[in-house]
């Protein structure tokens, strides 16, 4: 199922009457969501994606705009009328309900030609399960089960109606590390085997990234940029875009335009063709720096971190933006430790520039 | 593009279920709300109607033209109405403030003492809250007879002072005041009892404030102790004070002054209420859900 | 150790001594009591001991009398207050305008004195010379006769008894379930209307089974609360509830110790006694009951 968001916007008034100003939680939002694919909702917690969420399954009522599911203009249909199915962030399971109790609840209210046997139900709730892999667990309470084991029986409540669209709140944040790495998998083989369409809210950028289709990457309501998951990173719209992704964070310049070279503090560090002379913000990904004794960015080196497969050098600069440059160089290449200073050159696709007042990115050759 | 018209009969009829349902419900929380404030309605009303004007009633009247405040002096002259309510006011702060000292003591004790038979004593204590007063009663109005505290305020507090629920939820309160605290105050050589002053009940405030307001309306309420134990009028309390006035005061059918009387007796306690309506509120389930 | 359980026990004294002096002797008094057979309050003596004061209260057609009345009102407010205050705490818990007002309003009779506001009811329902009183005269429009529902017939009496104990019941069962109902999560519900679970569903399959045990607690102390009832009674009825057919246990244990019938704590003990057994009986069977229906 197709999903199309129209300039879609949610206001809060606030409720304190006296006070006149408005809480903008989603502002014009406007996309439309290939069927069948996974979707991430990423940003900060209050960026509006969880209302967004809210506002596709119908729990809150759109300001203005447009929802369409396919060809249906859902937007003021009521939730029980939109055939969505919903795992909210603390599972919301029946605590007084068997698994498959919980399973079939959702089948119980079919009305109509719809209504199915209890046989049929029992048969549908396994299958659900079978499919999220809980079906050993079909006699036991929530209270019984773990936090992972809680999620798949929640994910197959939400699946055993066959809804039009699979909308996940959070759906890893309540597991533990190990867990979540498991468990993201696992929604990522559902939605596969399903190809129901599947929007996931989530403010874990690696999560985010590691099983969606696409991502969408929202701030203060506004939708900053959508797009595959590699593209956003490889190619941030702004400087909101490059920070929010990406572990270790991209390391963040105050920097200078000159004469079509990119300065930070005296060094030039890149050759920049085709930008005016300004400010700028200069981001550099902890994977653009390589190590050059002749380097062209010196900084001072403050420790070597010993990964393994890379080596993470940890050093400082005067016009950096935060606490410390996190460089990721492979381990071959051997930095001199007895030596108070780094030198790297720098891969100019993994540099980006962002103007100083509107923090958006400025693209050059 | 058939489906779009379904959406919108379907948006439409969820609407109007609403509407309906949303009229029906305040309607109905309207009608027990009258329920609720008729009498109270009532109770004022009847007793600024004249003595007279009442009487000639013969179908109610729901309002009146020439509301008068005759009754209320008539309430406090022709009945010691000011001596039920000093007399209520006393009991109830003495039976109160000893409650409190006995109740945080032993409370003290069961959470932060350590003492030999513990355990047996609070599960004795645990097993006293079964009993019901009734039980008890009679023999101690035995007791308060023998030792002839009959129309003595000793007589009509003693009874009352201990309560084994409060000391079970206050004991609870204390226990959940971290034990490092405690050893601090012990290291810096804070005494128990400071350290039960100063620091346990400071913490635990919200619930002393809830067994307070509870004893209050328990003792400010309180009808059949006291009837057993007084019945020399110098010592009814407000309630017994009541039905002295229902059984033979104002000389037989003086009802506006009967009201004016409940009015009075009545208008404390809710003005306590209207004042502390949030803690009352909260104190009041919390206190019913522990249990 | 030896000074510190010492200090323990002088933090306990005033509870030992107040619950010693006024429950835990009294506990075993009201028994030896029971069995003394005779018992004279002016001279404090005894012919012998036995089962004759039970024997003699279970003969007691006042004491039947009660019984019976208790019973009766016990089965019919405990489900009527119950169902209804559950009814008015689901209303409160589905607006949200006026919500706190009416949370407080009908919070009112809980702040308020029993036997005042007894009285108020009185003059509503009582037929007098003068006037047939307000409810009759709603009765009158409707096409009824006027009943005098103070001195009058029976059911009538028990009738106002009924209306008057659930009034006094209603705020609490009402603030508790209210509470209980706002802190089942949320989430449910949401998951729920997203299943498209119709409303009573949701009721009997989610709401239900998450505040049984809050429902099951207020039955259980519903019904040991109203088996004590006795001062609505007196608020209604005036002291001589004998008279007017209308005593309940405790006011027949009360009548028998004290006032124009007093100075019998025999008899007294013997039906206080009785009392407790009825009260332990039906609250275990309560308990059995909610062990099976409730889910934790």
């Amino acid at each position: 199922m197709k999903i199309v968001l129209e300039h879609l916007t949610k206001i809060y008034p606030n409720r304190n009457r006296k006070i006149k100003d408005e809480k903008i939680a989603v502002n014009d939002f406007t996309f439309e969501i290939p069927d069948g694919k996974l979707i991430g909702l990423l940003g900060p917690s209050g960026c509006g994606k969880s209302t967004t969420l809210n506002l596709i399954c119908g729990l809150e009522d759109a300001t203005s705009g447009k929802i369409f599911f396919g060809e249906d203009d859902v937007t003021k249909a009521p939730p029980e009328n939109r055939g969505v199915g919903m795992v909210f962030q603390n599972y919301a399971l029946y605590p007084h309900m068997t698994v498959e109790q919980n399973i079939m609840f959702p089948l119980g209210n079919l009305k109509g030609e719809a209504k199915l046997s209890k046989e049929q139900m029992k048969a549908k709730a396994l299958e659900a399960a079978k499919l999220v892999q809980i079906d050993e667990y079909m006699e036991r309470k929530p209270a019984e089960l773990s936090g992972g084991q809680q999620q798949r029986v929640a994910i197959a409540r939400a699946l055993v109606k066959l809804p039009r669209v699979l909308l996940l709140d959070e759906p890893l944040s309540n597991l533990d590390a190990r867990l979540r790495l498991q468990t993201r998998e696992e929604i990522r083989r559902i939605q596969r085997e399903t190809q129901i369409t599947t929007i996931f809210v989530t403010h874990d950028q690696e999560e985010a990234m590691s099983i969606s289709d696409m991502i969408v990457v929202m701030e203060t309501g506004v939708v900053q940029q959508i797009g595959k998951p590699q593209e956003v990173y490889d190619d941030p719209k702004n400087l909101f875009v490059a920070k929010f992704l990406g572990t270790p964070p991209i390391n963040v310049f105050d920097g200078e335009v000159k004469g079509e070279k990119l300065y930070i503090g005296e060094c030039a560090v890149l050759d920049v063709k085709g930008v005016a002379d300004q400010p700028v913000f200069i981001g550099i990904r902890p994977e653009g720096f390589v190590l050059a004794d002749d380097g062209v960015f010196e900084c001072k080196l403050s420790s070597v971190e010993v990964m393994g497969r890379d080596t993470s050098v940890v050093s400082k600069h005067d016009a950096l933006l935060g606490t410390e440059i996190r460089s990721i160089i492979p381990a071959e290449n051997k930095v001199d430790t007895s030596s108070p200073v780094v030198r790297f050159n720098l891969k100019p696709a993994k540099v980006h520039i962002f103007n100083k007042e509107t923090t958006e990115r400025i693209y050059f050759e | 593009m058939g489906n779009n018209i379904d959406y919108k009969q379907k948006e439409i009829a969820a609407k109007r279920r609403n509407r309906i349902f949303k009229t029906v419900v305040y309607v109905f929380l309207c009608i027990w709300g009258l329920v609720v404030l008729f009498p109270f309605y009532w109770m004022i009303l009847t007793s600024i109607k004249g003595y007279g004007a009442y009487n000639s009633e013969y179908i109610p009247q729901l309002f009146t033209t020439s509301p008068t405040l005759q009754n209320y002096f008539e309430a406090f002259n022709a009945v010691p109405l000011g001596k039920y309510f000093s007399n209520t006011l006393i009991f109830t702060l003495i039976t109160t403030a000893l409650m409190l000292i006995v109740i945080v003591l032993s409370a003290f004790a069961f959470s932060r003492l350590e003492f030999r038979g513990k355990n047996l004593v609070f599960t004795l204590f645990l097993a006293l809250m079964m009993i019901p007063n009734e039980l008890v009663i009679i023999t101690n109005f035995q007791t308060i007879t023998n030792m002839g505290l009959r129309n003595t305020f000793l007589g009509l507090i003693l009874p009352s002072v201990t309560s084994v629920f409060y000391i079970y939820l206050l004991k609870e309160n204390f226990e959940q005041i971290p034990d490092e605290l405690y050893k601090v105050a012990k290291v810096d050589g804070t005494s128990d009892l400071k350290y039960l002053l100063k620091v346990m009940v400071p913490i635990c405030r919200p619930t002393i404030v809830t067994v307070v307001i509870l004893k209050v309306i328990e003792c400010w309420n309180s009808y059949v102790w006291p009837r057993l134990i007084t019945d020399n009028q110098a010592y009814f309390l407000v309630s017994n004070g009541i039905q002295e006035i229902r059984e033979n005061g104002f000389g037989r059918e003086n009802i506006p002054a009967m009201m004016a009387a409940v009015v009075v007796i009545s208008i404390p306690l809710i003005i306590l209420f209207l004042i502390f309506r949030k803690k009352i509120m909260a104190g009041v389930s919390r206190g019913g859900t522990k249990g | 150790m030896k000074k510190s359980n010492i200090k323990a026990w002088l933090y306990l004294l005033p509870a030992l001594v107040f619950l010693g002096v006024f429950m835990v002797y009294p506990l075993f008094d009201v028994v030896v009591y029971s069995f003394e057979e005779g018992y004279n309050s002016a001279s404090q003596s005894f012919f012998g001991t036995g089962l004759y004061n039970f024997s003699y209260v279970l003969h007691d057609p006042y004491f039947l009398q009660a019984v019976k009345n208790t019973f009766i009102l016990v089965i019919i407010t405990v489900p009527v207050s119950t169902g209804l205050s559950l009814l008015i705490s689901l209303a409160l818990s589905s607006i949200q305008k006026l919500k706190d007002l009416f949370q407080t309003l009908y919070f009112l009779p809980y702040v308020t004195n029993t036997l005042a506001v007894g009285l108020v009811f009185m003059i509503l329902f009582k037929k007098t010379a003068y006037s047939d009183g307000l409810i009759n005269l709603l009765i009158n429009i409707f096409g009824g006769q006027s009943v005098d529902f103070i001195e009058g017939p029976y059911w009538a009496k028990m009738l106002v008894l009924c209306i008057y104990t659930i009034w006094i019941v209603m705020p609490f069962k009402i603030l508790i379930l209210t509470s209980s109902l706002a802190s089942v999560n949320q989430d449910y519900y949401k998951v729920a209307k997203v299943d498209a679970t119709p409303k009573w569903r949701v009721f009997t399959k989610i709401t239900l089974p998450m505040i049984s045990p809050m429902l099951f607690y207020l039955i259980i102390t519903g019904f040991i609360g109203a088996f004590k009832a006795y001062s609505d009674a007196v608020a209604l009825f005036g002291v001589n509830l004998n008279a007017q057919g209308m005593n309940t246990i405790v006011g027949y244990v009360l009548d028998m110790l004290y006032g124009n019938s007093g100075g019998y704590p025999s008899y007294a003990s013997a039906a206080a006694l009785i009392l407790f057994a009825i009260v332990l009986t039906v609250t275990v069977i309560n308990l059995l009951v909610s062990k099976k229906k409730v889910y934790y």
